[in-house]
């Protein structure tokens, strides 16, 4: 029963899984949702939904599945119009409960006999009525027709959004990125030998009583971070994003080593300390120097010019300097790191750019925003080499 | 499926301190009913902590409460083996170290399965711990049971507690766990049940000076450069604050008299300050 529902929310985007799904199922067959679609609404937010960050996806879903119910649109549009005024009229008898299969069967049949305006009564489409069709109805298994609901439907509440602010793919501050970027680990035992509290007392016990001193490394995280930040001008309106992510990572003090670097648009043979991009060293010599053990992480709208992508002359040395071109720069550092990932500020939906794709083909891209850095933080962690 | 005496499912309704929404409601009954932790996340000052007591209450069973600190383990939850002490004891040969028993101190959740009755577990603040912990407690609530190694005994639940877990989402949940949980984001009340939540502690306040404060604080709320929002039991302070200083309803539309019990930061009395001269200058 209402399978369609599950996979409207998988193809939302909501990581909804069978387990889940069954337990949905199970609280339905106790009766858990009363009889009604408000409780229908709420109980399978409370069972299908695990963020707040998930609501405004799962309300989307409702809306669309229970709104629409697969009706011509200029007939929902045309019923919308005359249902806005609604009549004061009171009906007593309510017929018995159907089903929602039944439920949407009869509406079709409904809307074909019907030609006109219809308020109270039992049967017709219209306002006020105890026909399960209509707005402002006392049918508990009704279906509403139309924006505006007299009391506080599932739907109306679930058109109304309310939850859009807390979505995980737009949101971010310094705490979400320090959250992401603490996933981010591998414990190691290394360093200098510490006492080892728990295992003294336990072997000192099996020993009877003989004290007995454990020593080990304490455990640390093993991990090794580069951040590489595009810095120029189509970045701008991103700066402020890109500055969190970048003070997140150095307030978590988690990783073994941090290391950052700034570049214009690619990087090239030169790449900066700072943003004003006055302090600069040899990309090559950042190689060199930097253990082969670093996650690099990209971030920068890969937006630019063909040309600035893949033209074999070299911007920041001048004449005469090897001619290797930005995406051989980019995979250069891809083949030296054990792994890499790309942060694009831009949505997904804009990635169609030449340069983005070429530069997505070497090194993986994920969107910046907390569900993207996510899974890129997860696959920098598992280390995997290919996904694409 | 758990049914009381009566063989009747026992729903929960909220009480009359605590006012819930249906959504709530929803997600508690579904915890009940199909057995699993409920996972309530929500801003500071939504009452989360105080659901677990009013769902003990509304249901008439004990609570038992787990407040995690960033030092907690899991294991602290079950049982603790007090090795020192009966070292300490067999050194010096004042108490009998032979039984195994009285160094083994059970934990809440070793309580709650052990408890006679069924109770309400409130493990509070879950994100505070560290980021395995809510893993390493996955199998112990799933399967409501878990081993005493040093006795090689399981403890196993003779009835299922009522899991109410919070969480301030200092830190994300990992996936395996969310997956269990009921999950329920109480968001900030609408002034409609606001007011319904400030009669239970001002049962005797007029309607028109409460409709002003409501109106007033959520203005005050919807300043969004504020560093810390006020709160619902900051409001009932407020409250109770007006209602001495005998202030009049027209003087909370025109003003903000005792600003000091709503803002708890010195940037956002600035902030207010400027806010209120720019409105009536």
């Amino acid at each position: 029963m209402f399978l369609d529902f599950f996979y409207l929310l998988r193809e939302q985007g909501l990581p909804v899984g069978t387990g889940e799904w069954l337990a949905f199922e199970r609280a339905l067959a106790s009766g858990l949702e009363g009889g009604k679609l408000d409780g229908f609404y709420h109980l399978g937010r409370a069972l299908l939904v695990k963020s707040e960050g998930h609501y405004d996806l799962y309300d989307v879903a409702f809306a669309r599945f229970f709104h629409g119910f697969g009706l011509p649109a200029e007939i929902t549009e045309a019923l919308r119009r005359w249902l806005e005024q609604p009549a004061e009229i009171r009906s007593e008898a309510l017929p018995t409960l159907i089903n929602p299969e039944d439920l949407r069967e009869q509406f079709r049949r409904l809307l074909e006999e019907q030609k006109e305006r219809h308020d109270g009564g039992n049967r017709w489409i219209g306002t006020k009525g105890a026909s399960p069709f209509g707005q402002q109805g006392q049918n508990p298994q009704g279906m509403r027709v139309g924006e505006q609901g007299g009391g506080r439907s599932a739907i109306l509440e679930a058109e109304a959004r309310q939850f859009q602010n807390y979505r995980t793919d737009v949101k971010l501050d310094v705490r979400h990125f320090k959250t992401a970027l603490k996933t981010l680990r591998k414990l190691d035992r290394e360093g200098p030998e510490v006492l080892q509290l728990d295992p003294t007392i336990q072997k000192t016990a099996r020993n009877a009583g003989e004290i007995e001193l454990v020593f080990a490394p304490d455990r640390k995280n093993a991990i090794k971070l580069l951040l590489l930040m595009d810095a120029g001008g189509s970045m701008d309106p991103y700066s402020e994003l890109v500055s969190r992510l970048f003070s997140a990572s150095h307030a978590v003090q988690h990783f073994k080593q941090l290391e950052h670097y700034y570049f214009h648009n690619c990087v090239y043979s030169r790449i900066y300390k700072d943003i004003a991009q006055r302090t600069g060293v040899l990309t090559k010599d950042m190689l060199r120097e930097l253990p082969s053990d670093f996650r690099v992480v990209f971030v920068g709208d890969a937006c630019m010019a063909p040309w600035e992508l893949t033209a074999g002359s070299d911007f920041s040395l001048g004449y005469g300097a090897t001619p290797m071109t930005g995406i051989d720069w980019l995979r250069s550092i891809r083949k030296h790191f054990r792994d890499a990932i790309w942060l694009n500020p831009e949505p997904r939906r804009y990635w169609n750019h030449p340069t983005i794709s070429q530069i997505g083909a070497v090194i993986p891209m994920y969107e910046l925003t907390l569900d993207g850095l996510k899974q890129a933080m997860r696959r920098l962690r598992i280390g995997r080499r290919d996904l694409r | 499926m758990i049914t009381d005496e009566n063989g009747e499912l026992p729903t929960f309704t909220g009480t009359d301190e605590y006012i819930v929404s249906e959504s709530l409601v929803s997600a508690v009954n579904a915890a009940v009913v199909l057995q699993r932790p409920l996972l309530v996340k929500g801003e500071p000052g939504t009452g989360k902590t105080l659901l677990a007591e009013a769902i003990a209450q509304g249901l008439g069973l004990p609570l038992l409460s787990w407040h995690i600190k960033s030092t907690t383990r899991a294991q602290d939850g079950l049982y603790h083996y007090d090795v020192v002490q009966r070292l300490n004891d067999s050194r010096f040969n004042d108490r009998d170290v032979s039984d195994i028993r009285r160094y083994i101190k059970m934990g809440v959740l070793g309580q709650a399965f052990s408890a006679q009755s069924r109770v309400v577990v409130l493990i509070d603040e879950v994100d505070k711990a560290d980021l395995e912990f809510p893993n390493d407690l996955l199998h112990e609530l799933d399967r409501m049971r878990f081993r005493i190694h040093e006795l090689d005994e399981e403890v196993v639940a003779r009835h299922r507690p009522i899991v109410i877990i919070t969480s301030n989402a200092e830190k994300e949940l990992p996936d395996a766990f969310l997956r269990r949980c009921v999950f329920h984001y109480i968001s900030f009340p609408d002034k409609t049940l606001m007011a319904r939540i400030v009669k239970v502690h001002h049962p005797h306040l007029e309607s028109q000076m409460l409709d002003a404060a409501i109106e007033r604080f959520y203005w005050l709320r919807g300043m969004n450069d504020l560093k810390k929002k006020p709160s619902t039991s900051e409001l009932i302070d407020w409250l109770a604050v007006l209602a001495r200083g005998g202030v009049s309803p027209d003087d909370i539309a025109r003003r903000l008299p005792f600003p000091g019990t709503l803002l708890k930061v010195e940037d956002d009395h600035e902030l207010l300050g400027k806010k209120l001269e720019r409105r009536f200058n």
